[in-house]
């Protein structure tokens, strides 16, 4: 859409669809019509019969609205933004953060603070890793750099609690090793897409 | 049915009467609004309560223990004696007003043989005793609105002084053709007259309506609710009013909706006569379940109503057609 025809406000030469009311009677005569023709008129009745219908609907027909909160939850999507997990690997299980520091890097609220050293085996070990969700504003940059997909949005929304800190240490995040097969693959943001094997252009390796 | 043929009328039945009436209707007014949420709550795919008790059966006496804990706050600049009389005015008039209305068919107690009449005071002038009761029970909504010292108080009170009134008028006129065709102002009679099973809504099908929509807007129901409109005027007449003095408001209401569903029954729709194989005491509790039903109904349904349509409906299109039904009833009657 160019501009001149968006700055074009001038009803009735555009896409516009007037709706097909009926002009307010002006002489006595007409709202008298006006007056009988919706008296008469069933509406009311109309209005009687589609709560009627509702109440069988919700009674009969199962189709009652309610979820009943506490006991029921209704499924959330997956590119859902809520308190982060920290994956581990399924086959070994140690957890997959690097210690790159990239989410402490790209965190735009200032809230990561990661600390690392290297452990006896030369690898990158996180001795302090926690996120202060008092400033965290829940963006999903630090899910989206994340190279392992170590660090996730999970689905936990429930974060009524009298210490924010009881959410915020790398320990209270990572999944708990007794419940390693129970750890869902995330695919919210910064994950693989579905199609992504398409979407890879082979390197050539002669030229 | 010929009166002398009526078992005596002693003084324990009409005691008996008045206690099961008062017993039954303000467990059967606390009882509504269980009903009214449960209703409500259907007719919007909801639950309604549902916590306390089996069904949510208890959330009465839940709401009963929280009205009667709640703290009772008279407003500092209120007129503190008007303020205090005025809910007791709306429940008392409610009941008084039941006194003169057959809510069951006369029965005889088997063991003691004590015979308890169909209607605690058979008062040859029922229909206007109960029709002044329910327009005195004007008096407890307006003083409370005005005893307040509250704005949405003085308007709930104007607005209750305006519609009661005029609606007043639509009642006891769509009411006066039944009357003008029985001959007489007391409910027996108008249940004996449709003891042959026509009921008086086939003669007098405008007069229900009116006498139905009047009813709804005496008894503050929506559409007719703008006394205490929330979305207008906070609460209305019960803007400053907690606890128990609150309940006392509701419990009249809802006593004043069953006393309209009875009314309803016995003079349009054939009262506590036998119809086909139902005795007469089911039929009229279908009928009073019913219309209490129609309202709660109607509730879920249909939208308020602005205070000047209000107006408009009652003296341009409802009192001219209680006039003209008049008028005709009174010529068919001469003529035949």
């Amino acid at each position: 859409m160019s501009l001149e025809q968006f700055k074009n406000r001038n009803v009735g030469t555009q896409n516009y669809v007037k709706l097909d009311l009926a002009h307010t009677p002006t002489t006595g005569w007409g709202q008298f019509k006006q007056v009988v023709g919706r008296t008469f008129k069933p509406e009311l009745f109309v209005g009687l019969w589609v709560t009627f219908r509702e109440m069988g609907n919700a009674l009969v027909g199962g189709k009652m609205h309610t979820t009943q909160y506490p006991f029921e939850k209704l499924p959330i999507s997956p590119r859902y933004r809520a308190i982060h997990d920290m994956l581990r690997l399924m086959e070994s299980g140690n957890y997959r953060c690097i210690g790159c520091g990239l989410c402490e890097k790209i965190c735009i609220s200032n809230c990561i603070s990661m600390e690392t050293k290297y452990d006896e085996n030369q690898r990158k070990e996180v001795s302090e890793y926690t996120i202060n969700f008092g400033r965290c504003i829940f963006c999903g940059y630090c899910a989206e750099v994340c190279p392992e997909l170590a660090i996730v949005h999970g689905p936990r929304y429930e974060t009524a609690s009298e210490q924010r800190a009881s959410f915020s240490l790398f320990e209270d995040m990572l999944t708990p090793i007794d419940k390693l097969n129970l750890q869902q693959e995330y695919d919210g943001f910064g994950a693989i897409s579905p199609n992504a094997d398409e979407n890879i252009k082979p390197t050539p390796l002669a030229y | 049915m010929d009166s002398t043929m009526l078992p005596e009328v002693t003084a324990v039945g009409v005691i008996i009467k008045a206690v099961l009436i008062l017993a039954v209707i303000a467990a059967i007014a606390g009882f509504g609004t269980y009903i009214e949420r449960k209703i409500l709550a259907f007719m919007q795919r909801r639950l309604g309560p549902q916590h306390v008790g089996p069904y949510g059966l208890l959330q009465l006496a839940a709401d009963g223990i929280k009205l009667f804990t709640k703290e009772d706050i008279i407003p500092q600049h209120a007129n503190k004696i008007i303020f205090a009389v005025a809910p007791v005015i709306t429940a008392a008039t409610a009941f008084i007003a039941l006194a003169a209305v057959p809510v069951f068919p006369g029965f005889t107690i088997p063991l003691v043989d004590v015979y308890v009449p169909s209607i605690a005071s058979d008062i040859n002038v029922g229909i206007l005793f109960v029709l002044g009761m329910m327009a005195a029970g004007l008096y407890g909504p307006l003083l409370a609105g005005m005893a307040q010292a509250n704005k949405w108080g003085i308007l709930g009170s104007a607005r209750t002084a305006i519609q009661f009134l005029s609606y007043e008028v639509v009642t006891g006129l769509s009411i006066l053709a039944p009357i003008m065709m029985v001959g007489s102002l007391s409910f027996v009679d108008f249940n004996d007259y449709q003891a042959d099973g026509t009921w008086l809504v086939v003669y007098q099908p405008v007069a229900f309506v009116l006498f139905l929509i009047a009813g709804f807007a005496e008894t503050n129901r929506t559409p007719f609710d703008l006394l205490e409109h929330e979305a207008e005027v906070i609460s209305g007449y019960v803007t400053e009013y907690s606890g128990m003095r609150w309940g006392l408001f509701f419990i009249g209401e809802y006593a004043n909706m069953i006393t309209i569903g009875v009314i309803a029954s016995v003079v349009f729709l054939g009262g506590y006569n036998d119809f086909w194989i139902f005795p007469g005491w089911l039929m009229i509790i279908g009928k009073i379940a019913f219309s209490f039903f129609f309202m709660l109904w109607v509730r879920a349904a249909w939208p308020h109503v602005r205070p000047d349509q209000l107006m408009w409906l009652c003296w341009k299109v409802l009192m001219p057609l209680a006039v003209i039904n008049v008028v005709i009833t009174g010529l068919v009657m001469m003529i035949i």
